[in-house]
């Protein structure tokens, strides 16, 4: 028995329940990383089988091995590549309810001599559909093992690991002769032609172009014909015995009327779970955390680590785990949109109008996640096909409220209804509401701004497929949610925590003496409030403060001090550090508590003419900074992995913070 | 015909894709010569409209529909 690690890769059309069979296989082993000498992701993960390893990589779906988009290049790259890993077993996954097309790709990879087992999914709804497959017959012609399985309740799963652990050879039969195809012997082998054709794809002129498309469309059709033949032969269809569920149910979720409420409905439920369903376990978090930093000064002894740990480190990471209920709870919504096959029906609803603006039904999934966090959204802009569509996607993308803005909008909410507590939530609901709108709205304006700038060859399509309902199940979502929100906690807290240790050392040092020279002038002071003047003074004068006022010019148009110019640097890392600057600025030592922080904000005074500080022309103003400014670093890093340019996230920057400015500006000077 | 002018329910042979750049990606969808399509629904706002391609569901733009040319089998149910 052989006992080195044996290598598979699970490939197959997009919703054919790959990764429920990837979950299925390898449960919690299993992680994500980097394909090596690009910052694209894969997934791979690993399994026990009669004592041998066994790791899995899971490709992204593709429908045909001649790449269209950015996720099937991946693909390609993956089962062509001669670099990587070596490839020891291609487990193919096809939709049994669908085999025809999911076929093409398998012919494909049979071809390029890889040793292959098929595995049959989904077993459970062709029945539904009256399909029924000679499991036999289809393996005699195939030349490969046919498991039939059903990821989904994990049907099949021992046959089919016996089968991956016996398969050693490729024993499958050629599909297409490539020599035979008019190319007079040119390529001897498929994966030469292969190679040779995208070659061509990627050299762009008309003449290759052409000759391009004449080639993989003759031999997609050469492909279907020859399936289609092996199809009369194994699968029987009864039309009477489909129960065309699917298609029933789009019948009401598609309808002109129905099909709208349906849409509005699930965006109402998302929003009211996010905002009130999230508030509880945000509240425990606050409350926790502020608690322990309390406790922890209490009974650490004074001194600059004891500071570090209660003021700099504990509120920054508890200014991070905040936001976890509400990334959960919008990463499991998601993940049970795009489970149950519904989030293909909203690309579907709203391309009409996604396209007038220079955006594509599938921009769609990218925006609504934007309104959790713009990183991954942005990577889920990979399955737009047209460059121009996804580029744009990618630019505006950000503009949508992400969840990182929200506890900035809450303050900032809060100041403006400050001692008017009876109609309090009604109207601060409203308006959070409306900062999303603006979000939106801002995108949208910006996506039709970029379709009449940006150049391009390239017509914009929409070709999708409406993948039959499923139940979502609870495993897949568990297992996605766990993954972005580690990834939030890890990816996201790292900078936190390091902005707010970085801002504690610039607030508490200044060049040398001069907080001593405070600490002098009020030795002698007799008022109830020195310890609070002496800080103040001491903010002033420390680093942080000089920062503050470097840029107080370029902010007082906006109606913003050098405090608040502070928050707005070390914003530029993760907004959310706004709130915790603030409350480290104006010494509130607890984050969590906004209520108070709003009481101390609310009597500050402008130094220049003594009026308050937080006026309702400052605070529309921060609003609306806080909605259109870039001020994501993990945003611009992504987009300058997914765009592969620097000029990208630059304009992305400048765009957002330029149009940031102005309104500001045009907010404040139009109200004060 | 092409398959943008199908009726609802109406069932029809694909004869051939135009050429353009979307033609490999849509006979690689399964609108080959010979296959069978069929007109589903459409979207709320008209656009885009949903095909059956033998046994599953394939959403198109009308643009992209008109490129697909076909002939009629039958009305469907």
């Amino acid at each position: 028995m052989d006992h080195k690690e044996k290598h598979i890769v699970l490939a197959g059309n997009p919703n054919s329940g790959k990764t429920t069979l990837f979950n299925a296989l390898t449960g919690l082993n299993q992680k994500i990383s980097n394909l090596p000498g690009t910052t694209i992701e894969k997934k791979t993960g690993y399994f026990k089988l009669e004592g041998r390893k066994i790791s899995i990589t899971d490709l992204p779906g593709t429908y045909s091995i001649h790449p269209k988009g950015e996720d099937e290049l991946i693909s390609v790259g993956f089962l062509t590549n001669k670099g990587e890993k070596p490839i020891d077993l291609i487990v193919f996954v096809a939709d049994a309810g669908n085999l025809s097309r999911n076929l093409l790709l398998y012919s494909q990879v049979a071809d390029l001599g890889h040793p292959m087992v098929l595995a049959l999914n989904m077993t459970d709804l062709a029945d539904s559909k009256g399909i029924s497959i000679d499991v036999e017959a289809l393996s005699a012609q195939l030349g490969v093992i046919v498991c039939p399985v059903n990821a989904r309740n994990e049907e099949g799963l021992p046959k089919l690991k016996e089968a991956i652990l016996k398969t050693e050879y490729a024993h499958q039969k050629q599909f297409y002769d490539a020599a035979e195809m008019g190319e007079n012997g040119k390529y001897p082998t498929y994966r030469q032609y292969l190679d040779a054709h995208l070659r061509m794809a990627a050299n762009k002129t008309s003449e290759h172009t052409e000759k391009n498309h004449h080639d993989i469309s003759k031999e997609t059709t050469a492909r279907f014909r020859k399936i289609d033949e092996i199809l009369a032969i194994c699968a029987r269809k009864d039309d009477r015995k489909n129960k065309n569920i699917t298609q029933r149910i789009d019948a009401v979720l598609l309808h002109p009327i129905y099909g709208f409420l349906a849409f509005y409905l699930t965006l109402f439920i998302l929003f009211q779970l996010i905002f009130k369903v999230a508030d509880y376990p945000m509240n425990w978090i606050e409350t926790g955390f502020a608690a322990a930093s309390e406790y922890l000064k209490a009974i650490l002894p004074q001194g600059v680590l004891s500071s570090l740990l209660c003021d700099g480190i504990l509120p920054g990471i508890g200014g991070v785990i905040v936001f976890l209920p509400q990334i959960v709870i919008l990463f499991a919504l998601l993940a049970i949109l795009e489970d149950s096959g519904y989030m293909t029906r909203v690309s579907f609803i709203t391309d009409r109008l996604m396209r007038k603006f220079g955006l594509n039904g599938k921009s769609v999934v990218p925006l609504i996640g934007g309104m959790a966090c713009a990183i991954p959204s942005i990577m889920a802009s990979r399955n737009i096909e047209n460059k121009k569509d996804r580029l744009i996607t990618i630019l505006v993308t950000p503009l949508m409220s992400c969840s990182a803005r929200l506890p900035v909008y809450t303050l900032l909410l809060s100041l403006l209804f400050v001692g008017k507590q009876d109609s309090w939530v009604d109207l601060r609901g409203l308006i959070l509401l409306g900062m999303y709108l603006l979000g939106f709205i801002a995108a949208l304006l910006f996506a039709f701004l970029f379709k009449l700038i940006l150049k391009q060859k390239e017509k914009s399509f929409f070709i999708l497929e409406l993948p039959d309902y499923r139940r979502p199940r609870l495993k897949n979502i568990l297992l996605t949610v766990k993954e972005k929100a580690g990834d939030f906690v890890f990816n996201a807290g790292k900078i936190i925590i390091i902005v707010s240790i970085a801002l504690w050392f610039l607030a508490s040092y200044a060049p040398a003496g001069r907080m001593q020279q405070i600490d002098d002038k009020y030795s002698a002071y007799p008022g109830d409030d020195k310890a609070l003047k002496i800080q103040s003074e001491k903010l002033e004068v420390s680093y942080a403060g000089m920062l503050g006022k470097v840029i107080e010019p370029a902010i007082r148009p906006l109606g913003y001090d050098w405090k608040i110019g502070i928050a707005l640097i070390t914003s530029f890392a993760a907004r959310e550090v706004f709130v915790g600057t603030i409350a480290t600025i104006y010494s509130v030592g607890d984050t969590g508590d906004e209520q108070s922080l709003s009481k101390v904000l609310s009597v500050q005074k402008r130094a220049d003419n003594g009026k308050p500080l937080y006026a309702l022309p400052t605070i529309l103003s921060l609003l609306v900074f806080y909605a259109f400014a870039m001020q994501c670093f993990s945003t611009l890093a992504v987009t300058y992995r997914e765009t592969r340019s620097l000029k990208w996230p630059v304009i992305q920057f400048l765009y957002m913070s330029g149009f940031a400015w102005l309104m500001s500006f045009a907010v404040y000077q139009i109200l004060s | 015909m092409n398959a943008s002018e199908l009726k609802k329910g109406e069932v029809a042979t694909i004869c051939q894709v135009e050429y353009s750049e979307l033609q490999t990606k849509l006979i690689e969808m399964g609108c080959f010569e010979g296959n069978r399509i069929k007109r589903l629904y459409m979207a709320p706002l008209g656009d885009p409209i949903a095909y059956d391609i033998n046994g599953y569901i394939l959403g198109l733009r009308k643009e992209e529909a008109r490129l697909i040319e076909v002939s009629v089998l039958s009305i469907g149910s």
